[in-house]
């Protein structure tokens, strides 16, 4: 409420100087600006980061034990800074992993789940749901801290390379590829704002910001999620819950946001 | 299943012809083709074949820009592919244009129809139109006085067609005026059909249309 004076203030000015629709942009703008702030007093993340931490040390599926011992890549158990240095290259089980198909590894090793179960659940539903809800929580755990993918595999810089591919691919009906809306600085849908994910888009940005709370649909989403509604808006066919080419994506966007602090799980509009 | 494989090999087929522009000296892109068809599956009408691409697409799939040569190539091809509006009738209802404007509307694995009746324009995604709507992106560049900053004041006056042409011309497929073009194709690629982008044209270049005021 401590704002409300000088909004008012500026309001005024700005009918004042400038033409209306300039105005109400402006007004429109700000407003969004305040709502986002007293949002953020209170992150409805926070109650899948609890979820979600529950989920991990509830004992589950058909072998009746929780995931305390998964390694997300910093040995068994250990979730603080995990979230910042992945996609990273897993040697069990020879491949790529991000956080969300590093636990269903775990899911299914530990715990006796069926992979395509967890695949083929509807997001936020069931054992997907709970991956989502961990990984909020794992993503919580690396707050304040900085992205630091790992390079030093050839798995992992060949991801980074296809990734770069598959961000730039255009296709489909519309011709969109990732870069169409996310290849420049400063740009918007609508209102949106649009980070450039060719590099280091900053602080909490992108990135650096997913798994996030969406005011605007009451959902939660994690990364998976926020790529799989980034290629249904792009006209392309349906990239398959945690598929190469989402890992791909992930670790090109991952690499170029070197240094960008987490603010993960954040607010989104 | 089987379509499915088809598709495929033909999108591997594109992907190895295109030559994958960006690509490293000496891949041949094997594994990209594979990520890609491991990767992304049917859902309702958006199909796999969406990843096959043509050669504009191909060519504008990397962070560097075709050759001139090239670029000319396929803006030469799209203009000469163009279809112009039966009866030479360029102009519908700016109302109805505003309305195709502000939706996003159509050919997502969530929307059920391929009919460009059902679709919108996504105008208002990318571009500032009317000054009233506020919300507006900006990938586009603002087309805010589209026609009245092009002196088009009668629309039956000889000297507003070539803008007229151009701008049906842009909307049916922007690959004619710049090969990388973030604009989709509209027409060519039959996203809206001519009586709807007659009424984007008459939003755009009616001098009674709130664009113009």
């Amino acid at each position: 409420m401590r704002q409300a004076i000088p909004l008012a203030a500026a309001a005024v000015l700005a009918l004042a100087a400038a033409p209306a629709a300039w105005a109400q942009a402006k007004s429109a703008a700000e407003g969004i600006a305040e709502y986002r702030e007293m949002l953020a007093d209170g992150n409805p993340a926070e109650l899948y980061e609890a979820k979600g931490e529950e989920v991990w040390k509830t004992p589950d599926g058909p072998n009746k034990v929780s995931l305390e011992k998964c390694d997300l890549g910093k040995g068994p158990g250990v979730v603080k800074g995990v979230f910042v240095e992945l996609p990273r290259y897993f040697a069990d089980t020879g491949r790529m992993q991000d956080l969300e198909s590093r636990l269903v590894t775990c899911m299914v090793t530990l715990q006796g789940f069926k992979a395509e179960d967890i695949v083929n659940d509807a997001f936020r539903k069931d054992e997907k749901g709970d991956v989502e809800a961990m990984a909020t929580w794992i993503a919580g755990q690396s707050r304040g801290m900085r992205f630091n993918l790992p390079q030093g595999h050839a798995q992992e810089r060949d991801f980074y390379d296809m990734g770069k591919k598959a961000f730039f691919y255009r296709g489909g009906t519309h011709d969109f590829s990732c870069a169409s809306c996310h290849g420049q600085d400063g740009k918007r849908i609508r209102l949106q704002d649009l980070p450039n994910l060719t590099g280091n888009p900053g602080d909490g940005i992108g990135f650096a910001a997913w798994p996030a709370y969406r005011v605007g649909n009451g959902q939660m989403w994690g990364m998976q999620h926020r790529l799989n509604d980034c290629y249904r808006q792009q006209r392309f066919p349906y990239p398959g819950y945690i598929s190469e080419v989402t890992i791909a994506l992930a670790t090109y966007m991952g690499v170029n946001a070197k240094g960008a602090l987490s603010v993960a799980p954040a607010l989104k509009r | 299943m089987k379509r499915r494989t088809i598709a495929l090999t033909v999108a591997a087929a594109t992907l190895a012809a295109a030559g994958c522009a960006g690509m490293k000296a000496g891949d041949d892109g094997a594994a990209f083709k594979k990520m890609m068809q491991s990767s992304f599956s049917d859902k309702g009408i958006a199909k796999v074949d969406r990843l096959v691409q043509d050669e504009g697409q191909a060519a504008c799939s990397s962070d560097q820009p075709p050759t001139e040569a090239v670029a000319r190539r396929i803006e030469a091809q799209a203009l000469a592919t163009m279809q112009w509006p039966a009866g030479g009738n360029y102009i519908g209802d700016w109302k109805a244009g505003e309305k195709l404007a502000q939706s996003g509307k159509g050919m997502t694995w969530s929307d059920n129809s391929v009919d460009p009746a059902t679709n919108g324009g996504n105008c208002y995604n990318c571009h500032q139109i009317t000054s009233a709507e506020i919300s507006y992106g900006t990938i586009g560049p603002s087309l805010w006085n589209y026609g009245k900053l092009r002196g088009v004041k009668n629309l039956n006056d000889p000297a507003a067609a070539p803008v007229i042409q151009y701008t049906w011309g842009k909307i049916w497929n922007s690959k004619a005026y710049a090969a990388c073009s973030n604009m989709p194709r509209f027409g060519d690629h039959k996203l809206l059909n001519q009586d709807q982008i007659r009424d984007l044209m008459a939003l755009l270049l009616d001098p009674n249309s709130p664009v113009n005021q």
